[in-house]
Formats: C-alpha cells, sequence, structure tokens
C-alpha cells in the first residue's frame, strides 16, 4: 500500500512548477538530451442498461505520471501511480537508468526551468459538475432502451451504455513544454439482438462528443432507436454475401475506417521507424486516386478526436495528408520526429499516463467529392453496398480488413437486398488508387482507436466513397 | 499458490493493513458489508529496431476495486489507482453513493467458496534480471532471426517482458486471499520481403515464469520458420475447403464464442445456448473441452477468481453434450450450482473462460484416424492464425468472416495463401469436425491438436 501518495482529488496546475523542475533539472543534469513528464488525473463514469433495468454503475477514478527520457535516439520511459515526491524521483531515475544515466549532483545544468503554464483547461474547470450524474445519466439510458422496446421487432436483448471520461493532464518538458488541459469524452451506446427462429441479428451504434458536458442531455434517444431498430430488422432476415472481388459504394460516417485502416496507419511515423510503411519514401508522389484527399486534423468542435493539446503538450492543428492523390505529409509525434525527420502534427497521443505517446490519428477523413451518393450507386453493375461499418484491423505488411455490419447488393445501379457476414480485406498500395469517386456528403462517426500507444478516441469520416473493385469475404 | 521470496516480490501489497484501513474506512461511513480486489504490478519490457534499443519501458502499476452492499442491501462499486487512505475513502464513498442505483433483480453476494482451499500451484518466483539484461538477450534474439534469411530485413514487432504481480481478494466476512507471481514474455514478429514481392510477416510467443526460462531458441525458429514459409505465397480460389486449424487457431475461435459456455451470457439472453441447454448436443461426439486454469501449461495461472472462488478444472463439452456453464456467485445462485471459479468483480459480475483444454473423448477414437494433411487426397487450407476477431465475430449470432494466414496444401505440397478469409457458423463448426491430427500442443490459451473441419468456405482474391 502506498500511503505517502497524494489523493485523485488535488488540481493538477501551475504549484507543481517547483517538483516538475526539480525532475526535468535532475534528468537534464543526468545527461538526457530531453525530460518530459506527463501527469494525470481521471474520473470515469460508466452506466450500463439492459431491457429495462440499470444494471451496472461503475465510477472509477485513477491518477499516475508518465516519465520519458530522450538520449540520441533512444528513450526510456517509466509510468508510475505514485505522485509524492519520492515516486517520481524513483520513475525517473528507472527512466534515466535505461538508457545508463544516473542523477549527478551538477544541480540545474542545462535546464533553464519552465515558463509561464499555458492552461488550456482554465475555462474547463467546471465541465465535470455540468456532466449529467448518476441519477440523470441513469434515466436517460432507461429512455434509449424504453425506444428501443417500442421502434424494435423481435427484440431478444435490449442494451444501452454511458461513458464518461474526463481527463485532467499537466505536461512539462525540459524543452519549455508547460501545458494543462482538461478533455471530456461522452458516448453512449445502443445495442440489440433480435431473433426469430433461427434468424438472428446484433445491431450496435455508439454516439460520441468530446468537450460536450451537455451531451447526454442533447442525445435523440429516438433517433438512435430508429436507427438501430432499422438495421435490426432489415438484417434479421438477411441472407449471407456471395464472397468474390467486387466493387463497393461505403457510405459516409463510419464508413471512414476504411481510410483509418487501408492508409490512416500507414501514415503514423511509427510505422515508418518500424518498416512497416510501403508509403515512407513516397511524400510528392502519388499514393490514391486523384478523387481522394484526406486529413487528419484535431480541431473539429466536439469531435471524439478533437484536442486542444496534444499529449506532448503540441496545439492540435489540420494536416493535410494526401491532396488529389498525392502525398503530403505523415502524422508524426516527437520521438517520431527525432528518429524519422517529418515535423511534428500535434499527434503525439496516448490512452494514459502508463503508455508513453506515440503517433497517432485524431479526425482522421476523406474530404467532399463533387457526386451525389446516387451518382455512385449509379454506376455500379453487380457490387456491395456497405450502409454501416464495423472495427477493422490492419497488419505490419499493410494488409487490412474490417467487417461490414448492414450492407446491400448493388444490381444495375440499383440497391437490392439486404446481405450479412461481409469482410472486406484488401492492401492499401492496392485499393488507395480504386477509390474512384467522393460524393458530397461527408460526415464524421465517432469511433476508438488501439495501437501502440493504448486505446484512444478518435474520429473517422468521409462522403460515400466508390471502390472499384475489393475483395469481400463471406459464404 | 506458491511460496513467494522477497526479490520477487511486486510492490508490496499488505492485505492486513489492507483490511484494517477500509474496516476502519467503512465503519466510519456507516458500511457493515464489502469486499475488495486489489492487483499491483511492476513491469520492466525493452523492444528493439535492427540492433539498437527501441523503446525501454518500466510500469509501476496499482489499483482496487470495492463493492459496497447499502442498508438495502443493493450493491455499487468504484475502482481507484490511488491506494491512500484518501484514495480509499473515496473509493469506499463512491461505492456507496453507486449502490442507491444497485439493481434489486441480480444482487451479488460473497461467493460461499471466498474462504474454501485453494489448490496447490507450482508457480516459481523468479527476481526480474533487470532491463539491460532483457536488451541483449533480445538484441540476440533480434540479430539471428534478421540472419535466418535475406529476405528478412525488419523485426518490427517484438518485445521481452519481465513482471512480479500481487493480488488480494478481502471481505468483510474474513475471506482473504493473496498471490503472488512472477511472469516473463517474448514475442517475435519478422517481416520479410523480395523483390517484386509483396512483404509476408509471421511471428511467435514465448511465455515463463521468468526470463531465464523463456524458450528463445524455440521462439526464433518458430518465428524464422512461420515467416520464410509464407514468402512463396499465391491466391486461393474462393471456394468450400476442408481446412486444418492449427492449435493457437481454433482455441481463438473457441474463444470467441465462450458465450456459448458463459451462464452471464445465458441469463442476459445474448449467448447461442439458453437455461435449457444442458445436456445438448452441440459437437460431433467424439470432442471433449475443459475449462482448466490450473493445468500446469498455463503460465501465471490464477488460484482464485474475482470473488475468492477457487479456480477448478470443469467439463464443458463431454463425447459433444454441453456439461456445465461457466459461473460467477449470482450466475450459480441462478442456476442452482457451485461457483465454478469464472468471475469477475462488480456490480453486475462478468464471467470468463481461463484456459481451454481441447481433446478427443476418451474412448471415442476421436473421428478419423491417421490424419495427415500431407497426406491428403484432397486440397486442404491449413490455417495457421486468425486475425480481426474483434471484427469479424458475431459472437450472438453465431456467425463469423475471419482474415487468416495459412497455407493451400496440394499433393503434399504447402504454398502459402496470398490473403483470404474464412467464414462459417460455429454450430456448422463444432458439428463439421472430421478429427484430430498430432498431439496437443500447449499455447498461451490452452491445450489443443491440429482440429481438421470440412466444408468452410474461403474467399481468395483469385
Amino acid at each position: 500500500m502506498i500511503a505517502t501518495a497524494p489523493p485523485t482529488t488535488g488540481v493538477l496546475d501551475s504549484h507543481w512548477s517547483p517538483a516538475l523542475e526539480d525532475l526535468l533539472a535532475c534528468g537534464r543534469s543526468a545527461g538526457a538530451d530531453l525530460v518530459e513528464v506527463f501527469l494525470e488525473r481521471t474520473d470515469h463514469l460508466g452506466v450500463l442498461a439492459e431491457q429495462d433495468t440499470i444494471t451496472s454503475v461503475t465510477p472509477a477514478f485513477g491518477m499516475g505520471a508518465g516519465i520519458r527520457v530522450f538520449l540520441g535516439h533512444r528513450d526510456g520511459f517509466v509510468s508510475t501511480n505514485d505522485l509524492s515526491p519520492a515516486g517520481l524521483r524513483r520513475a525517473l531515475e528507472q527512466a534515466l537508468g535505461m538508457l545508463g544515466l544516473a542523477p549527478s549532483s551538477n544541480g540545474r545544468s542545462g535546464f533553464e526551468g519552465l515558463p509561464g503554464l499555458r492552461d488550456f483547461g482554465a475555462s474547463k474547470g467546471d465541465w465535470l459538475q455540468r456532466c449529467p450524474q448518476i441519477q440523470e445519466a441513469t434515466a436517460r439510458l432507461l429512455e434509449g432502451t424504453d425506444q428501443l422496446q417500442r421502434q424494435g421487432k423481435h427484440l431478444q436483448a435490449r442494451r444501452g451504455s454511458y461513458a464518461r471520461d474526463w481527463q485532467e493532464v499537466l505536461i512539462a518538458a525540459s524543452d519549455g513544454t508547460f501545458g494543462r488541459d482538461i478533455r471530456l469524452h461522452q458516448s453512449v451506446g445502443l445495442n440489440v439482438l433480435a431473433a426469430d427462429g433461427e434468424h438472428r441479428a446484433g445491431v450496435g451504434r455508439r454516439y460520441g462528443t468530446s468537450d460536450q458536458p451537455d451531451d447526454l442531455r442533447r442525445w435523440d434517444a429516438t433517433a438512435s432507436a430508429a436507427e438501430v431498430c432499422g438495421s435490426a430488422g432489415t438484417m434479421l432476415y438477411a441472407d449471407y454475401v456471395e464472397a468474390g472481388q467486387m466493387p463497393a459504394v461505403l457510405a459516409n460516417r463510419f464508413g471512414g475506417v476504411i481510410f483509418h485502416e487501408a492508409c490512416g496507419h500507414l501514415l503514423e511515423t511509427t510505422q515508418v521507424e518500424r518498416g512497416t510503411t510501403p508509403f515512407a519514401e513516397r511524400v510528392g508522389e502519388v499514393i490514391a486516386h486523384e478523387a481522394v484527399t484526406a486529413i487528419d486534423e484535431g480541431l473539429t468542435g466536439g469531435a471524439f478526436g478533437s484536442l486542444s493539446m496534444d499529449d506532448e503538450g503540441m496545439e492540435a492543428q489540420r494536416t493535410v495528408l494526401i491532396q488529389n492523390g498525392v502525398l503530403q505529409r505523415f502524422i508524426s509525434d516527437r520521438a517520431g520526429e527525432l528518429r524519422t525527420g517529418h515535423a511534428r502534427t500535434g499527434s503525439g497521443r496516448r490512452q494514459s499516463h502508463t503508455f508513453a505517446a506515440a503517433s497517432r490519428m485524431r479526425n482522421t477523413y476523406i474530404d467532399a467529392g463533387p457526386h451525389t451518393p446516387e451518382q455512385l450507386i449509379a454506376s455500379v453493375d453487380q457490387g456491395l453496398y456497405c450502409k454501416s461499418m464495423g472495427g477493422g484491423s490492419v497488419g505490419p505488411t499493410g494488409q487490412f480488413n474490417f467487417a461490414v455490419e448492414e450492407g446491400y447488393l448493388i444490381e444495375n445501379g440499383q440497391l437490392t437486398k439486404p446481405v450479412k457476414g461481409a469482410t472486406l480485406i484488401g492492401e492499401a498500395k492496392e485499393v488507395m488508387p480504386r477509390i474512384s469517386m467522393c460524393a458530397n456528403d461527408l460526415e464524421l462517426a465517432a469511433g476508438f482507436c488501439g495501437s501502440v500507444s493504448g486505446s484512444i478516441f478518435v474520429t473517422v469520416g468521409q462522403p460515400h466513397i466508390k471502390v472499384d473493385s475489393i475483395t469481400v469475404g463471406g459464404r | 499458490m506458491s511460496t513467494t521470496n522477497s526479490t520477487g516480490a511486486a510492490t508490496g501489497l499488505n492485505a492486513e493493513q489492507l483490511r484494517s484501513s477500509l474496516a476502519s474506512i467503512a465503519a466510519a461511513n456507516g458500511i457493515r458489508r464489502w469486499d475488495l480486489g486489489a492487483a499491483c504490478s511492476t513491469d520492466i519490457s525493452v523492444q528493439v529496431d535492427r540492433g539498437e534499443p527501441k523503446q525501454m519501458k518500466g510500469a509501476q502499476r496499482s489499483s482496487i476495486t470495492v463493492r459496497v452492499w447499502n442498508d438495502a442491501g443493493l450493491v455499487g462499486v468504484t475502482s481507484t489507482s490511488d491506494l491512500s487512505e484518501a484514495g480509499l475513502e473515496r473509493a469506499l464513498t463512491g461505492a456507496k453513493e453507486a449502490s442507491a442505483f444497485g439493481n434489486a433483480d441480480d444482487i451479488p453476494a460473497f461467493s460461499p467458496l471466498a474462504t474454501a482451499p485453494l489448490a496447490s500451484l507450482d508457480q516459481p518466483i523468479h527476481a526480474p534480471k533487470g532491463i539491460l539484461s532483457l536488451l541483449d538477450t533480445l538484441k540476440g534474439a533480434e540479430q539471428e532471426l534478421l540472419a535466418r534469411h535475406d529476405a528478412i530485413a525488419t523485426v518490427p514487432y517484438n518485445g521481452l517482458a519481465e513482471r512480479s504481480s500481487e493480488r488480494i481478494y478481502l471481505n468483510s466476512d474474513g475471506a482473504c486471499r493473496q498471490q503472488q507471481l512472477s511472469t516473463a514474455s517474448l514475442y517475435l514478429y519478422a517481416r520479410a520481403e523480395e523483390a517484386g514481392r509483396k512483404p509476408r510477416s509471421a511471428g511467435a510467443v514465448r511465455l515463463a515464469y521468468g526470463s531465464a526460462d523463456l524458450d528463445v531458441a524455440g521462439c526464433i525458429n518458430e518465428a524464422a520458420e512461420r515467416t520464410i514459409s509464407h514468402l512463396n505465397y499465391a491466391p486461393i480460389e474462393t471456394g468450400r475447403y476442408t481446412c486444418v486449424f492449427s492449435p493457437e487457431a481454433f482455441l481463438d475461435l473457441i474463444g470467441a464464442f465462450s458465450g456459448l459456455f458463459n451462464a452471464r451470457a445465458v441469463l442476459d439472453g445474448v449467448s447461442l445456448s439458453n437455461r435449457d441447454s444442458i445436456g445438448e448436443t452441440l459437437a460431433v461426439p467424439f470432442l471433449d473441452i475443459h475449462d482448466n486454469g490450473l493445468h500446469p501449461g498455463n503460465i501465471g495461472a490464477s488460484a482464485f477468481d474475482g470473488e475468492g472462488t477457487p479456480t477448478k478444472r470443469l467439463a464443458l463439452l463431454e463425447g459433444g453434450v454441453l456439461r456445465n456453464f461457466l459461473h460467477s456467485e449470482a450466475t450459480a445462485r441462478a442456476f442452482g450450482v457451485s461457483p465454478t471459479g469464472h468471475a469477475g468483480m462488480g456490480a453486475k459480475v462478468s464471467v470468463g473462460p481461463d484456459w481451454f483444454e481441447v481433446s478427443a473423448t476418451p474412448g471415442s477414437g476421436g473421428g478419423q484416424s491417421g490424419l495427415d494433411r500431407f497426406k491428403a487426397g484432397e486440397p486442404i487450407v491449413w490455417i495457421d492464425s486468425l486475425s480481426a476477431l474483434h471484427a469479424g465475430v458475431k459472437a450472438s449470432q453465431g456467425s463469423f468472416s475471419l482474415p487468416f494466414d495459412g497455407w493451400l496444401i496440394q499433393g503434399g505440397e504447402p504454398r502459402s495463401i496470398e490473403a483470404a478469409t474464412v467464414a462459417g457458423d460455429i454450430r456448422q463448426v463444432l458439428k463439421a469436425i472430421v478429427g484430430f491430427e498430432g498431439e496437443a500442443k500447449i499455447t498461451p490459451d490452452g491445450l489443443c491438436p491440429m482440429v481438421w473441419v470440412e466444408g468452410l468456405s474461403i474467399t481468395g482474391e483469385a
């Protein structure tokens, strides 16, 4: 038991300056090129409603620190739950030791001290109090499951879930970085399992925003339930898709998972470092169809992946990744800049203090094009319309995959019968030139992305797009 | 449970001090009934990149989850990483606040087995060798793997880690469980590429109680053999094939559909099974599946679950017939049976498997005998590893559509498959098992032989 640890109820602010300066000075005088300290407090609330009952309410509190030390191109990272001066000092010394360094008695050599705190959280101090408390959150979820019952048919299970993640961070580095922020993410999910004899369909949707304390109050439970129940009703009796190579039209919003998996991950400097991206040496070259312009940014108000500053203290910005098919830049963090030369883009992100920051996506989407969705569908003789996407992944060779939750056949330019069980697979280098048409209906959707620095809040997005040919796995 | 020594101790959770603190905080807040799960660990790990240290990491983690029962008997729960007195008080009072929203229709209780004797596990505690030693070992392993084939230019995913951990379960009725562990892990995933050909990748994992016991050479050999075997790849024609699942792949599939055996999922209406399914035939008559967290091959086995119930071996399928569900205290009470040691901790208690044993039913003959994928008269798809299970499995529907790495074997010659998915329904798979090939293999997820399944749908790019 760590009896000396401070409680989680403190505030991370400029009062930490002396303690942080001592740590940074100690690291620099030991010979480190750069020392970075990430302090964090979290306050989480999870609520689960099943059928017409609240079955779980789970508050959780956390705190911790992550200390990273750079020497040349190498780094050592140590995390701890012990925020006492002795605990932080132990963590720093362990990180230094990983690089063969040890604290010296040279005082503060090589460190000029921290500047004034850049406080992005100053206007966000009451966000946590403004969020719905347990009573209100449970009531809204029960409203959601009630709407599912009213609007659905053959529902064997109904579930609503709410998550509120509040995080306060304080980041200091020996290069003069000193920033504080408060982040707030809320999401609501509705899931149903419809069953009729041997026919079964499980459908879920999640809605999420950042920096919107009133989000749950504004959530339209009726519309969300209609979306979920509509999809479940359609998919309950759907046939399995016939596998093969075919053109596909992917709907907007969460359809953006195709770019996220097929290309976005391969534009992170983490992949450049590992040698696992085919695009490493191709800045300025055509890597996609000229119809494709792709963005990664942290600025869109309320979007799940938006940030005031990243987890290395850099302000968010807009990064054009691909312009009319030509690769422009990579998504880069501090280590990525150091090791690959690609300038930081405010994309150093991590799930919590237990992870070192890495280059990660924020709000990532394919930009709108000139067509209507109907024109895309009309251009396909025989193919697949992917109205709703599930999760996906990309492997070390660039092979990506993702699941289609709600699909329809396209026959002679028209949507016909619903189909289920489809998985789309391919390789980024091959599929990006095949995204040949983009519609004019760009929309974003909230999601979660798991990678080297943990699970983070992201936004995916796109307008309707047409892929000329892709492998559809099914039965 | 093993004995411990001071060098392997994690971070010094003091069960008696924790109990004393909680008891006094609970009393001061009018809380008479509570329980707690605590865990702490220290970890060190290294990654390398072409001979250079890539990232070296250390972590000290601690967390507790407390549950309290309020005067109405309802349960609330809170988790925190703050183990100070103030943190404990905040957690207890938070749990008390949450208990007002406890589910009156499903109230967890203390496990009746929370003080039952625990099985003795042979889990030697190893002192950590230290990060510089790990670094040397991993650099050597990477170098050796890179030297195995000219096409292997990088090992982009690699890591060597040591962990010391400790966990505790306490309750206000006097239960006190404590377990210490030391574990080590090594993974090596190589990437190979030849001119004009697509990159290929494969890897291997090893676990042990200490880094000195890791089978480093075996891990290198397996990663190299798998990676090299995928260099000569070709597309596969879409169609139906007899498939041979590797032990790892079959265990992944069973794990993804473990809701079949999960009493919580049954009660929630999201399992393919229902309350009356015990005794039903779910699979071919020669298939046994047990859950056995106590198997000596299960590195890092837990002696007790999140409610303090002892871990034990449990028959799930015998002769293809469903024999038992996995239970928590609450689900066991609902079914009128004993808890099985598969619970988590929470206001709504989760239930999950520990470690599977897949085998032929004794005396059944185990399906077709003498199966050998290299002597098959028809084309065979050998599925080595499945991926994207989080996206491609519809657990409540039974269906799956999953990318895989593997080989097409024709005339005894295996050729790597360029890119493909395998799709089906788990209920059909369990009834389409042809038989087993070879000895059962110990993997991180369980014990399993090669499993032959006929008539699965394969989609390739051809």
